[in-house]
């Protein structure tokens, strides 16, 4: 267990760089560094699946973030004082470190669920559905309901965003057309 | 050579691109295909069939990708992919409920097994990809530049 302490070392490290960094291409790369080390942990806790996306969906938002912010570097935006953002940083912290230590040792023992019915998908997922990936027989066949959720969410979402950002019924007729860069 | 400068990239990294880009395509969808057998499964084989696109707008510009690719078959796909796996959702009606596996469980560790996991995970891809991607060409070329002026 102790490369995860070393990964969640460098996850903090990465996010603090992210949030520093002077530009936002740096902060970019720092925010792709701490997925990848989300990645490796995923890795290391015996979940490829998750790691597998977590890499894909990582590399995706990273050249979209890339993509949309290389061109037009959004200016400093000033600040005033450090005294009252550090002070409610560290009180937040606090407050949290403090829940934490109330709610942790109510938590399962890693690697003992307290569901029971993770078991009956051990033990009979194979048989019932006949898929050797277990992680595609619950998400596919015991909970596909969830998964229609999800597919619902991601369709409503990409019709959001195409209506958002349209270009019928947005352009004024004496406007001139303009050209979009690829 | 031409008056006017090609769009995308330079040439090294179109000559790349020529070269990986269908791997990341096939390797996309094997990971689909065997979605029921190793790790992976539609969302992840999704991505990345939509990032083989991207990598490929990226490199050539896209009017090249547009014209394999119109927008209006991007948004297309993804109706489809959302339907297609709500329709085997109700097809599992016919076996008394919601999601019911209607097909023969098969042999574990085959291609053709495990029923209808493996049409939902190309439904689920098909859908995945579809979006995305049309979530990449609304964030990153339709810019509303024009907000606020």
């Amino acid at each position: 267990m102790v490369e995860l302490y070393f990964l969640l070392v460098f996850m903090i490290i990465g996010s603090v760089g992210a949030l520093q960094a002077k530009d936002l291409l740096s902060s970019v790369v720092a925010l792709g560094a701490v997925g990848l080390g989300l990645c490796l942990t995923f890795l290391i806790l015996k979940a490829p699946d998750v790691a597998i996306t977590q890499l894909v969906v990582e590399i995706l938002s990273i050249i979209i973030l890339i993509r949309a912010t290389l061109r037009k570097d959004l200016p400093e935006v000033p600040t005033g004082g450090w005294m009252f953002p550090s002070a409610m940083g560290v009180g937040f912290a606090v407050i949290l470190l403090l829940v934490a230590l109330k709610c942790f040792p109510d938590l399962p023992v890693f690697g003992e669920p307290k569901l029971r019915v993770a078991q009956h998908y051990l033990d009979s997922g194979l048989q019932e559905t006949g898929a050797a990936n277990l992680v595609a027989s619950v998400i596919l066949d015991y909970r596909a309901y969830d998964t229609l959720g999800e597919a619902t969410v991601l369709l409503t979402a990409v019709m959001g965003v195409l209506a958002v950002v349209r270009k019928v019924g947005r352009k004024k007729p004496d406007q001139p057309e303009e050209q979009t860069d690829a | 050579m031409p008056e006017k400068p090609e769009p995308g990239m330079t040439i090294l990294v179109k000559t790349v691109t020529r070269l990986t880009a269908w791997l990341i395509l096939l390797y996309g969808i094997y990971i689909v295909l065997h979605g029921h057998i190793s790790p992976g499964g539609g969302f992840a084989g999704g991505v990345i069939i939509a990032l083989s696109f991207i990598h490929l707008m990226l490199a050539y510009g896209k009017e090249v990708v547009f014209r394999k690719l119109s927008k209006e078959m991007v948004e297309l796909m993804e109706s489809t992919g959302a339907l297609v796996f709500l329709a085997i959702a109700l097809l599992g009606l016919t076996t008394g409920y919601f999601f019911g596996n209607f097909l023969p469980a098969g042999e574990p560790f085959n291609l053709f097994s495990a029923g209808t996991i493996p049409l939902s995970n190309i439904a689920i891809s098909f859908k995945v990809w579809a979006g995305l991607f049309a979530v990449f060409l609304a964030l990153v070329l339709l810019r509303i530049d024009n907000v606020g002026e």
